[in-house]
């Protein structure tokens, strides 16, 4: 099937990926969505959604735990945005305001594409990555793509012409600058500890998991572990470019109305925020791949050891398919992705929005002066290591 | 006058020789409570509810030297020890009250704590709670519970003592002031009070029955619920009424009422106190006349040809009908003196007679005259009509018969029940105002509803010329049109000047045309009314007889009091 | 007006990285997030009215099946909004009850005004009146959100009296007066 795969033009090639990219997002981005109000509610000792059930699905069995976990509130709140009325204000600027939620979703589904979701034991045990264009600039075409995301909010905010998502356009760009460049520098130390001497230089995503996949403590240890700083810094900066609570000054309901989307109603709004959990979510996977040993179920253990030791202890052959291989990878790593998106909700739901004088200082003052220390203590203790 | 010096609470005050002390404790706004004292009647006593500390100037009994007190250097006081009652007590020069000692509050806590023994205390279902003399005096002298371990007297419940009210005879508290009433205003002497001790109760003479034109004054002196109108029992709570200062139309001596409204609908209308007109009574044949206002057959759709129109378009088909000449005007005495102050213009407008419908009936001598006609005063003063009226509008029929008169603006009068013959009606163009459908609404070309006396300000010029102030109770029904805004518009549309349509403006106009009335302005007419000269008018032989502080000035046709 | 000045206390460096106090937070909102619902789901479940709760106003009537009502009108006049239209009238002839006179002909209260003070049953003098437990009122128009008289009654019902004052007066009306 594979090599079916391979056979077919390029271009098809491309709009099936394309398509696979909108069918797995979207429904987990919707997904998010829902479980975002279920967290939310749970935190704050309520139900949440949990009354939505049309009648023509009542019998099926299991329906009700659905119905308790609000899935039919999602697709009624999916029907919703696409069968509404959609507005389209007088004042606004409508090829621009138009434009903005599509702009939204280009740099979000895109990135998607580069950051590998699991990988599959080749001939010879060698780990391959599954990725839609497994490219060697890696994290560097997620930066570059990501940091496009925000023109999206500055062009919504400023072709509403009206004033709060103007201000939530303003706050959104200077608040991504600031942060994309602590979360640069924090990132370095990883690479330059897993471009060791003597190998080909590479920013691919799929070798750090592999480095942290080798042997021995020093070898597989996640960087989460070996490099705490780097990840705190990378965490507080995703909050922030993602412009999730306590980072969202973009859109600060209690200052600014909606911010950027105030103007912006049904299946466009919808859209802006799709396009925020498929920048949580590829920003998770990312954070998992960099710090949380992608799809390495333990520190120190590679995913194929583990798959070799259960095939000793069983001596079930199943166990090295490289099929079997490729699930499990991507099983672990999506399971990683959700508990950071958990996070993700869980803080939401705990932190106080900062003020925006306190995001500008925390960003310039705190963490980038600390993400050039880490680069440089780190800098010097690799040197040292792998002279 | 006679005046005297009396001392109340440490207070001088100078009253007639004579004043009783809860009249003169009220000179100095000092409230002595009472139940059966009665400004307009007779002094009973009975009630008990008025005693005060009395006390004389101390003189030597042998040299009636004075007897002076060392500590203040006046003239010592003697305080008799036992109270006496206030209502009983005349004015005597060196009189001194004291109405707020221990003593006096003993006395009336102890005379209210008597007077609700046997008092049902049914206050949520009685009539006159909320203008109780027993409510508003236990507020301030009841004891909050009773001591009365016995059973209360049962009495009669429910008696109706005439056609117009009902008598619970467990509220009496026997004050006697209906009693007095009957006997010394009305001269119809059918209250009394039967049996001795707790068994005393009300009761009408037996064979007769409290059905003179007066019995309504008696509920309204009634200090308790005892004497309840029939036609108010049950109707709505007097603290949701709204009180407007009225006039009766009823006759021609303009008793001063108070018209009870509440949203837009009169429940009742009672006696307003005017010492020159009516005292504090009034006749019950004036209390229903409100019932007029929510009457069957109130117009309530401006007409022309049958047809529903509106004022402007009624206004004009009226000028039409009008301009062809040989109109004629019939005012009514009924009018106030504004709108027959318009009648007159618009009479001057078309070049029209004036004519009037006298009612004269048979005068009570006491506030019923024999003019039943409320304002023909007014349209002497006004200019409306030169001699009075008479009772039938022969003369106009005349004129109808002989063509002379082809169109006939009716103002309220039915021109049927005046004497007009259908025949008659039917040769003129009729042009009506007026508030009830009759015969004449019905010949009527065009037809404009107008108001009640209970929907519109205005004043009347009763037998006295006293000119008297009425004011708005109720607004008016749907689609009546103000009679002011009526004439106003009717007479600038024949031609005639442009008139204000309101009352404030018209009555500049009103004074600068109307020699009687050139010193008047409608808001400094007092509420008690205001004398004109009648003098002009005296050789007119009007039709009154001698009431209540009213004698006619000209030998009037004989009378005999019924 | 005094002026307390409260010095702050400078935070320790820990505390100024912010973690403790993020993680304790954290910690909290995890026990509510692991913890029961407070809220209630509410048309299946309803919520234990307690007693002295101001609910809807209903007329009620005394263990007799007497209405207490005797159209007074104090309710209507206290009623802060305006919510109460009584039209007075008498006790129909022979209903047994004479001695009361008065009732009501008819008794609206509009529950689109009604504010539930309570004010209407703390003025009634025959304690006709009471807000039971009832807090839910629909209706899809405006005229049905005014209770009529059958309505009250039927949603007051009946509630036992401690004085039965008509009854004594009727039992004095009976035995012929009170000299016994």
């Amino acid at each position: 099937m594979i090599d079916f795969f391979f056979g077919l033009p390029v271009p098809v090639q491309a709009l099936l990926k394309g398509i696979a990219v909108i069918g797995v997002i979207f429904p987990i981005a919707a997904a998010c969505s829902m479980a975002e109000r279920k967290v939310c509610a749970w935190i704050q000792s309520r139900s949440g959604p949990n009354r939505a059930l049309p009648p023509i699905f009542a019998w099926i069995p299991g329906a009700g735990i659905l119905q308790r976990l609000g899935v039919w509130q999602l697709m009624a709140d999916g029907g919703k945005f696409v069968f509404k009325e959609e507005p389209l204000p007088d004042h606004v600027n409508k090829l621009y305001y138009t434009l903005a939620p599509v702009v939204a979703m280009v740099p979000a589904f895109t990135t998607v594409t580069v950051v590998p979701f699991g990988a599959y034991l080749g001939p010879g045990g060698r780990v391959i990555p599954l990725a839609l264009a497994n490219v060697d600039i890696g994290i560097l075409a997620v930066f570059a793509v990501a940091s496009l995301g925000v023109y999206s909010l500055i062009l919504a905010g400023w072709a509403s012409n009206s004033k709060y998502p103007f201000l939530g356009g303003v706050r959104a760009s200077a608040q991504l600058i600031s942060y994309e460049l602590s979360m640069v520098l924090a990132v370095l130390p990883v690479f330059l500890w897993v471009n060791e001497p003597g190998t080909a230089g590479t920013l691919s995503l799929a070798r750090v998991v592999e480095f942290q996949s080798r042997p021995g403590f020093w070898g597989g240890a996640w960087f989460l572990l070996t490099m705490p700083v780097s990840a705190l810094v990378f965490a507080v900066a995703l909050f922030a470019e993602t412009n999730r609570q306590p980072f969202d000054m973009p859109e600060s309901e209690a200052d600014l109305v909606g911010g950027f989307h105030t103007e912006y109603g049904a299946f466009k709004w919808s859209l802006f925020f799709v396009a925020e959990y498929a920048n949580m979510i590829v920003g998770s996977a990312v954070f998992a791949l960099l710090f949380l040993g992608g799809w390495n179920l333990f520190p120190g253990i590679s995913l194929a050891r583990l798959l070799g030791g259960l095939h000793h202890l069983t001596g079930w052959a199943l166990w090295l398919h490289p099929l079997v291989a490729g699930l499990a990878s991507i099983a672990i790593l999506l399971g990683k992705v959700l508990a950071t998106i958990f996070v993700f909700m869980w803080i939401r739901w705990t932190v106080p929005r900062f003020r925006y004088d306190q995001v500008m200082r925390l960003g310039w003052q705190k963490l980038l002066p600390l993400s050039i220390a880490n680069l440089i203590a780190y800098t010097i203790g690799i040197a040292l290591l792998q002279r | 006058m006679d005046l005297i010096t009396v001392n109340i609470d440490g207070r001088d005050v100078a009253v007639p020789k004579g004043t009783n002390m809860i009249e003169a404790a009220r000179l100095l706004g000092i409230d002595v409570p009472h139940y059966c004292y009665h400004p307009k009647l007779t002094v009973a006593g009975n009630c008990r509810m008025c005693l005060v500390e009395m006390g004389t100037l101390a003189a030597d009994p042998a040299t009636k030297a004075p007897v002076m007190d060392p500590a203040t250097g006046k003239q010592r006081v003697n305080w008799v020890p036992r109270p006496a009652i206030a209502c009983a007590t005349s004015a005597q020069p060196g009189l001194h009250i004291r109405t707020t000692t221990p003593m006096v509050r003993d006395c009336r806590e102890g005379v209210m704590e008597f007077l609700l023994i046997n008092h049902p205390l049914d206050c949520p279902i009685c009539d006159q709670a909320g203008e109780c003399k027993l409510q508003e005096q236990s507020t301030g002298y009841g004891r909050g519970y009773s001591r009365y371990v016995e059973h209360k007297n049962v009495k009669p419940k429910r008696t109706q003592l005439g056609p117009r009210v009902t008598l619970d005879d467990e509220r009496c508290i026997l004050c006697s002031r209906c009693v007095r009433f009957c006997k010394e205003i009305v001269k119809d002497d059918v209250l009394g009070f039967a049996d001795r001790g707790s068994y005393s109760t009300l009761t009408c003479y037996p064979g007769r029955r409290l059905e003179n034109d007066y019995s309504l004054n008696t509920v309204d002196i009634c200090p308790v619920g005892a004497l309840t109108s029939t036609d108010f029992r049950f109707k709505m709570r007097v603290w949701f009424l709204k009180q407007t200062n009225g006039i009766d139309t009823g006759s021609s001596v303009g008793a001063n009422t108070v018209v009870w409204s509440r949203e837009g609908a009169v429940y009742r209308v009672t006696p307003r106190r005017n010492d020159a007109v009516n005292d504090t009574w009034m006749a019950d044949s004036g209390r229903i006349l409100y019932k007029e206002v929510r009457a069957h057959g109130r117009l309530g759709t401006i007409r022309v040809n049958g047809a529903e129109s509106a004022l402007e378009f009624a206004v004009r088909a009226a000028a039409g009908i009008l301009a062809k000449g040989g109109a004629a005007v019939v005012g009514s005495g009924r009018s106030s003196v504004e709108e027959q102050f318009l009648s007159r213009k618009l009479c001057d407008a078309l070049g029209a007679r004036a004519s009037l419908v006298s009612r004269v009936g048979k005068g009570d001598g006491l506030l019923v005259s024999a003019d039943r006609n409320p304002n023909v005063r007014g349209a002497l003063v006004t200019g409306l009509v030169a001699a009075l009226p008479s009772a039938t509008l022969e003369s106009l029929g005349a004129q109808i018969d002989s063509g002379q008169v082809t169109a006939v603006v009716s103002i309220g009068e039915d021109l049927a029940a005046a004497g007009l013959s259908a025949a008659q009606l039917a040769r003129v163009s009729i042009v009506y105002l007026g508030t009830h459908a009759n015969a004449t609404s019905a010949a009527a070309r065009v037809v404009i509803p107008t108001l009640t006396l209970f929907e519109k300000s205005g004043t009347l010029v009763n037998q006295q010329f006293r000119i008297q102030k009425f004011a708005k109770a109720v607004p008016g029904v749907a689609g009546a049109t103000d009679d002011l805004l009526a004439l106003a518009r009717l007479t600038a549309a024949v031609g005639g000047p442009v008139l204000a349509e309101d009352v404030g403006p018209l009555w500049t106009q009103i004074a600068a045309e109307v020699p009687a009335l050139g010193a008047v302005s409608f808001a400094r007419i007092p509420d008690t009314g205001l004398l004109l000269d009648g003098t002009p008018w005296a050789g007119l032989p009007f039709a009154e007889g001698p009431t209540l502080h009213f004698v006619p000035a000209a030998p009037a046709p004989k009378e005999a009091r019924p | 007006m005094a002026v307390i000045q409260v010095q702050r206390r400078a935070l320790t460096l820990v505390e100024r990285t912010y973690f403790p106090q993020l993680m304790g937070a954290m910690f909290t909102t995890l026990k509510h997030l692991l913890g029961p619902a407070d809220t209630m789901e509410y048309p299946e479940q309803r919520p234990a009215i307690p007693a002295g709760y101001r609910g809807v106003p209903t007329l009620v009537k005394d263990p007799n099946g007497r209405e207490k009502c005797v159209s007074c009108q104090l309710c209507e006049f206290v009623c802060p909004p305006k919510a109460i239209r009584i039209t007075p009238g008498s006790v129909p002839e022979g209903a047994g009850i004479d001695q009361v006179e008065k009732a009501p002909q008819a008794f609206d209260i509009d529950m689109l005004r009604c504010i539930y003070c309570g004010l209407c049953e703390e003025v009634c003098p025959e304690e006709a009146i009471f807000l039971q437990n009832q807090y839910s009122m629909s209706g899809y128009s405006r005229s049905e959100m005014v209770n009529h008289k059958d309505r009250l009654y039927e949603l007051g019902g009946t509630f036992p009296d401690r004085h039965f004052k008509w009854d004594v007066k009727k039992a004095a009306e009976a035995r012929g007066g009170g000299h016994d």
